[in-house]
């Protein structure tokens, strides 16, 4: 009970609204770099699930890549970009580029697997029927094979969004504000009102994030089976 | 840029976090096994269970664990029990989803003859379901192994007596060489138990040569809310 009133009173305070390292601000921070590297990681991941799962090439490839990249642990993959980033800019070569690549490499698994997994799960007799009426390659990924993954697709963004979102925080460490900021600075200042509020944050975006597109899967699945 | 006169006067020191690493994920993986599978099993028996069973561990899975380890100390203060209670907690979603949908990947008409046989439910469960569910199971284990290694790295954030290789990457945050050595250890040492695991989960289900679809099964549908550990 001491823990939620100290929370509270954090979050009434309205020098914790304003700035650069009030809420909104921090917040924008955070949605903007979980949007850019789910983003990223789609654009990288998308073209080359739908590819394999269309065509069945390069499977083991793809596989093995979602299995090396899930194996990379994220602070491990921040502290082994920093040196290089650092180099390149020494202003957002620390803070900002080490975070948004580890994102990158975090959301691209769960994506790629899912785009794989839902092409080449489509059944392979209605694939056949499509080349049958003459549908060319192009309109089979498109009006067949994509409509009908599209629930598992979406579901790969969804676990992809939630992990960045929650592992986004650790940031934090390499003075990226962004809400692992109230973290960090939580434990250093022995603040647990701030600690707190940093959590309940995170735990909301990613809860939303997770409700919002577990919904948008929902609608767009074709069969409404539970 | 690298400092291999550093790495050559700290051999032991690496060995050494490197057994603590390794030490600390195997009491995570262990005794998050044991729980999820009690969990699993309520849900498979009590079907209404499972929503709320995976429901919560995903919930706790969303905490970000540099939170969660800071946040401990209060109550637990700075030990083991600190580092293992989080790792323990994140492993829960991944065993108990691979565990339940290994036991429901058994075939119906397996399970009616088992039935048939007269078998109890009980039974049924520790001699047809289980051996079945054990592709997953162990798909399972790869995951959470992957992730909890990766967990581990984080409980540095407690001070110098943990980490494991993460120890490395918190202690000087601008000396390439040591951050180096946190971070390729850590990479390596995850990947290292996933192609383990993956070569016990060959070896105990010769009739399964197919690893895709294991795979599938694994990230499927249902898309758990969070696999790679951060």
């Amino acid at each position: 009970m001491e823990l939620l009133s100290a929370v509270t009173t954090w979050f009434a305070d309205p020098a914790h609204w304003a700035g650069p390292n009030g809420v909104p601000y921090r917040l924008a921070q955070h949605v903007g770099i979980s949007l850019a590297s789910v983003g990223i990681a789609g654009a990288i991941a998308l073209p080359l699930g739908l590819y394999v799962g269309h065509t069945g090439r390069g499977q083991a490839v793809a596989i093995n890549l979602a299995n090396v990249g899930r194996a990379i642990p994220s602070l491990a993959a921040i502290a082994l970009v920093v040196p290089f980033t650092q180099m390149l800019d020494p202003q957002l070569g620390f803070f900002l580029y080490p975070t948004l690549i580890a994102m990158i490499v975090l959301a691209i698994p769960p994506i790629l697997v899912n785009a794989y997994a839902g092409v080449a799960e489509v059944d392979r007799d209605l694939v056949e029927s499509a080349r049958g009426m003459g549908m060319t390659e192009g309109q089979i990924l498109r009006r067949v094979e994509i409509p009908l993954a599209v629930p598992v697709i979406v579901g790969g963004i969804r676990s992809a969004s939630v992990q960045v979102i929650a592992t986004a925080t650790l940031g934090a460490i390499y003075g990226l504000g962004a809400l692992g900021g109230f973290i960090v600075e939580g434990v250093a200042q022995r603040d647990d009102g701030r600690l707190f509020a940093g959590v309940a944050l995170v735990a909301l975006l990613a809860l939303g994030a997770e409700g919002g597109l577990g919904l948008l899967q929902r609608r767009l699945s074709w069969s409404r089976n539970p | 840029m690298i400092d291999w006169a550093w790495i050559g006067d700290h051999l032991g020191a690496i060995g050494g976090r490197l057994l603590q690493h390794i030490e600390l994920a195997a009491i995570a993986l262990a005794v998050g096994f044991a729980i999820s599978f009690g969990l699993a099993i309520y849900s498979v028996r009590v079907r209404r269970a499972y929503p709320i069973v995976t429901g919560i561990a995903g919930v706790l899975f969303t905490i970000p664990s540099l939170a969660l380890f800071s946040a401990l100390v209060p109550v637990t203060g700075i030990n083991t029990l600190t580092v293992e209670i989080p790792l323990v907690l994140y492993t829960l979603v991944i065993y108990v989803r691979n565990i339940v949908s290994g036991i429901d990947s058994v075939p119906a008409e397996v399970v009616e003859a088992a039935d048939g046989m007269g078998y109890t439910q009980w039974d049924r469960l520790r001699r047809v379901e289980l051996p079945l569910a054990v592709p997953l199971m162990i798909a399972g284990l790869r995951l959470a192994s992957v992730s909890t290694i990766g967990l581990v790295t984080i409980s540095g954030v407690l001070g110098q007596a943990f980490g494991g290789l993460g120890f490395f990457i918190f202690e000087r945050p601008t000396f390439a060489t040591e951050i180096l050595v946190g971070a390729v250890g850590s990479i390596t040492l995850a990947l290292t138990a996933d192609l383990g695991f993956a070569a016990l989960q060959r070896r105990l289900t010769p009739w399964n040569r197919r690893e895709v679809g294991d795979e599938i099964a694994t990230s499927g549908r249902s898309a758990a809310p969070g696999l790679t550990g951060m």
